[in-house]
């Protein structure tokens, strides 16, 4: 499982950073892909929500022809060519390597510090004591490994069919760099447009942060951050990176794809109702949410925060309890909109069908082939 | 009285003032002041004084001023006062120095060293005059996962649940026995404790018959090594049970209850006979090893029907972290941690004094093993011993406490003020005495009412501080340590307390 960094006591562990951010998220519920414009439209148009330290996008139906291989988006810092090398020396152990390339890039364009990105569409090659682990689980720790132990080398994103792109700049910088817009469609993009307030400029660090084929773009300050941080680290998750959406990003993995619950029940969890409202629902009801709120009371996220987390099928926007960041939802014909603001999603969609504003703690849940994302539109504002 | 004892106190009566009323008088339980009537005036015998303040209090003319005495030895840092003065009274009697209460000693108090953070600009702080703020707390062990069937739109727990109780603020009255305090102080924390939502701990002295239907559901019943009032009904009676392996005020030690005290009432709810010694040993003796204790665990849970969370009370030890992961293991729903600064009626003064190691310590190694073991979802901790007020509450959460208990916090609440003279039975306040004379000075109506003010003064605070957090519910203050920062303390108490300095 993932690694943990030895430090002798807590007070050794950085710093988390600090920021606030601007989200959009866009899917197509017949599973239609699209281009990157209306990804980078939105976010251009909520540019006061970033500074230039942090851009990045998340694409889903990414890459067909490679659809049933792992797509490794793997940075290396300063261009490092050893560190490719033990990279690659690493996955060539482990992983069956069908295609790899540098993931190309416009050269008129030129972000500040680029490291060398590479992507590898790899299938675990397992040993035969791991015939048993399930593949997720596989790859899941061989990118942690990656993160952890070799140097100057960054997994951005290790999903089937997706894949993650970001660095330090302005979102459409970011997206002028890697030719979003000319060379890539999905049915899903999110983006996110980074302001943080302490950190130096880290490719890494930008978001979406991702795992597997979740990703997670996230705005917020976590007050409970250090509790959560701890529970998870029960369960074997280290927080490496000192971000909250590492949290929001760990506790997804941790209740969504290793426990299997789904994001309404986890929403509950995150966001959980306040008491007086528990106490006046029906029975069943106040008993499921009693429970949820006594048993996960460490993964409740407080403060504020707006989330965006996508995989394969599945998008989702999540505001904290009380509401203190905002999202909106938007939807025209089979496009749905989620995003940190109405004016971005009107840039890109003028006549948008529906409009509405989620209540705190009220998932807004878009699925492939699905209208559910309108059952937050009777309990919105 | 001791021959070559410098008395404690000074008494100090403004005549002018005095109106021989004989108020002091009548409220002394050492005889300090008479009256002279045939002079028409008050004296006092100073060398009785405990400096409990009663008549200082009382006198309706404020006449009187107790201060600790003036009298000096020469000035010797090694060699002080307390020493000497301890030294001459084993001299005379050739016995062990008894006190009450806590620790008094200058032991670093970690809690002034914490400070807490609040928000500034990237995170709102939350006002709770205008928002819902929760400190709703559950204690009892909580499983790994929830197992949910989702059925269409019905939503089931497949999960098997241990029990949990909640609690509406996360603190607790601490163990003070029916026995060692009066049956009025004690009604008043049950009183106190039900209105407000909250628990107290019966100590290890039973509960009275009488208040079993009424008060039973905010009861955490001891078991301790006297096992005194044990019994079926009485565990089926509480809302938890607490196995008393140690108390912090004494660590290792046993408990004794003279006879003089055990009253009728005392004597039925104990179950021993009227008038005898009830005494407690120092270990459990069907409890010589972590499987025993297990054993005994196990024991509880079925006399129960698993009903009822079982929580292990220890005094915080050297090696407390590994005795609290053992006890997990043996099947404890809560870990109750007793500091080096934790109350009680009556122990050697030699070991209140110098066992045992501070609460904080204690609290954050606990914490921080469970952590590692990945079973510190399988317990609650409750953190015991010095907890002052409500700011003291919130570190003690933040370094991972689930609620704390308070002793000495709800007694002054009471009227105590902490003279130490616990032990003599002659408690001016009425709380812990058996004096019918002393104990009716406590009406459990109104002195519950100020445990119900107390917590709810603490309560309100808790708020404002979280909120200014932009927190809005206990829980996420729970281990939350990057909410402390250490103040003057050295590396290794930060390392220990994994808490950062100010300014990191």
């Amino acid at each position: 499982m993932l690694m943990k960094k030895n430090y002798q006591s807590e007070r050794h562990i950085p710093a988390k950073d600090i920021e606030a951010c601007g989200l959009f998220g866009v899917m197509n519920i017949r599973g239609q892909k699209f281009g990157a414009l209306k990804a980078i439209e939105a976010i251009k148009n909520i540019k006061v929500r970033g500074n230039g330290l942090g851009g990045g996008f998340a694409v889903y139906g990414l890459y067909p022809d490679y659809k049933d291989y792992y797509a490794l988006h793997i940075m290396f810092q300063n261009k490092d060519l050893k560190a490719k090398e033990k990279t690659e020396n690493f996955l060539g152990e482990h992983f069956e390597l069908i295609f790899d390339e540098e993931i190309p890039t416009n050269p008129q364009v030129s972000p500040f510090c680029p490291p060398l990105v590479w992507r590898y569409f790899v299938t675990p090659k397992k040993g035969e004591m791991e015939q048993a682990i399930p593949d997720d689980e596989y790859v899941t720790s061989r990118v942690m490994y990656i993160n952890s132990y070799i140097e100057e080398a960054y997994v951005f994103s290790s999903g089937k069919d997706m894949g993650v792109f970001k660095g330090v700049g302005f979102p459409e910088e970011i997206a002028a760099y890697f030719m979003l817009d000319r060379l890539y469609e999905g049915y899903i993009w999110t983006v996110h447009s980074r302001f943080p307030t302490n950190t130096p400029g880290w490719w890494g660090g930008a978001h979406p942060f991702s795992i597997l084929d979740w990703t997670v773009v996230h705005n917020g300050e976590i007050s409970s951050y250090g509790t959560n941080k701890r529970f998870l680290e029960m369960y074997d998750y280290y927080c490496t990176l000192h971000t909250d959406t590492e949290v929001m990003a760990y506790a997804v993995d941790l209740l969504m794809r290793r426990q299997g619950l789904p994001i309404e029940i986890v929403a509950k969890i995150f966001a959980p109702s306040m008491w007086d409202i528990i106490e006046h629902l029906p029975e069943k009801e106040k008993k499921l949410y009693t429970t949820l709120r006594m048993v996960y009371a460490p993964l409740l996220m407080n403060g504020p925060f707006t989330v965006i987390v996508a995989h394969h099928h599945e998008m989702f926007g999540l505001t904290d309890r009380i509401r203190l960041r905002p999202i909106t939802a938007g939807a025209k014909d089979d496009l749905v909109f989620l995003s940190s603001e109405e004016a971005a999603i009107r840039h890109v969609c003028p006549d948008l069908d529906l409009v509405w504003t989620p209540q705190g703690g009220e998932p807004v849940v878009v699925r492939l082939n699905s209208e559910d994302h309108l059952k937050s539109l009777n309990k919105s504002i | 009285m001791y021959s070559h004892l410098l008395p404690e106190f000074a008494v100090e009566r403004i005549e002018d003032r005095c109106i021989h009323c004989r108020v002091c008088e009548r409220q002394c339980a050492t005889d300090v002041h008479y009256y002279d009537a045939e002079l028409d005036k008050m004296f006092f015998h100073e060398e009785a004084c405990v400096g409990c303040q009663r008549c200082a209090v009382f006198c309706p003319t404020n006449a009187l001023f107790i201060r600790p005495h003036p009298a000096e030895y020469r000035p010797n840092s090694s060699w002080n006062r307390e020493k000497l003065q301890d030294l001459k009274k084993q001299a005379e009697t050739g016995g062990v120095i008894l006190t009450g209460s806590g620790n008094d000693k200058p032991y670093r108090i970690y809690w002034d060293h914490l400070v807490l953070n609040a928000s500034q600009v990237t995170n709102p702080s939350i006002d709770p005059l205008r928002e819902p703020m929760e400190l709703k707390t559950f204690l009892g062990r909580k499983p790994d996962n929830l197992e949910i069937d989702l059925n269409k739109e019905e939503v089931k727990i497949k999960s098997e649940l241990c029990s949990n109780v909640s609690i509406t603020t996360p603190i607790v009255f601490s163990a003070m026995s029916y026995g060692a305090i009066s049956y009025q102080a004690f009604k008043s924390l049950a009183m106190a404790a039900k209105k407000f939502g909250t628990l107290f701990n019966t100590g290890e002295g039973g509960l009275p018959l009488n208040m079993r239907k009424d008060y039973g559901r905010n009861a955490i019943v001891q078991c301790a090594s006297g096992r005194f009032g044990v019994d079926l009904e009485y565990l089926n009676a509480a809302c938890a049970i607490e196995i008393k392996i140690g108390q912090g005020a004494k660590p290792g030690i046993g408990g004794h209850l003279p006879g003089e005290k055990v009253s009728e009432n005392i004597a039925v709810t104990r179950m021993i006979p009227h008038g005898t010694d009830a005494l407690s040993p120092a270990p459990q003796h069907d409890i010589y090893s972590i499987e025993d204790l297990s054993m005994l665990i196990y024991a509880l849970k079925e006399a129960t029907n698993y009903e009822k969370p079982v929580s292990v009370k220890i005094a915080a030890v050297h090696n407390v972290a590994a005795i609290a992961s053992g006890i997990v293991r043996a099947g404890a729903d809560i870990v109750a941690i007793d500091g080096l600064r934790g109350g009680t009626g009556a122990a050697p003064k030699a070991i209140r004094d110098n066992v045992g190691i501070p609460l904080e310590l204690a609290l954050a190694a606990v914490d921080k093993r469970l952590r590692e073991e990945g079973i510190r979802n399988k317990c609650s901790i409750l953190a015991a011993g010095g907890i002052r007020c409500s700011a003291d509450v919130m570190k003690a959460i933040a370094l991972g406490a689930d609620a704390v208990y308070i002793g000495t916090a709800a007694l002054v609440a009471m009227g105590c003020t902490l003279c130490q003279k616990c032990y003599t039975g002659k408690c001016t306040w009425g709380i812990c005495t058996q004096d019918p004379y002393l104990s009716k000075r406590l009406n459990p109506e109104i002195t519950g009412q100020r445990l119900i003010n107390l917590l709810s003064g603490w309560s309100h605070e808790i708020k404002e501080m979280l909120g200014g957090m932009g927190i809005n519910a206990i829980e996420s203050l729970r281990g939350n340590r990057e909410h402390l920062r250490g103040v003057g303390l050295a590396e290794w108490e930060l390392d220990v307390l994994g808490v950062k300095g100010a300014g990191e």
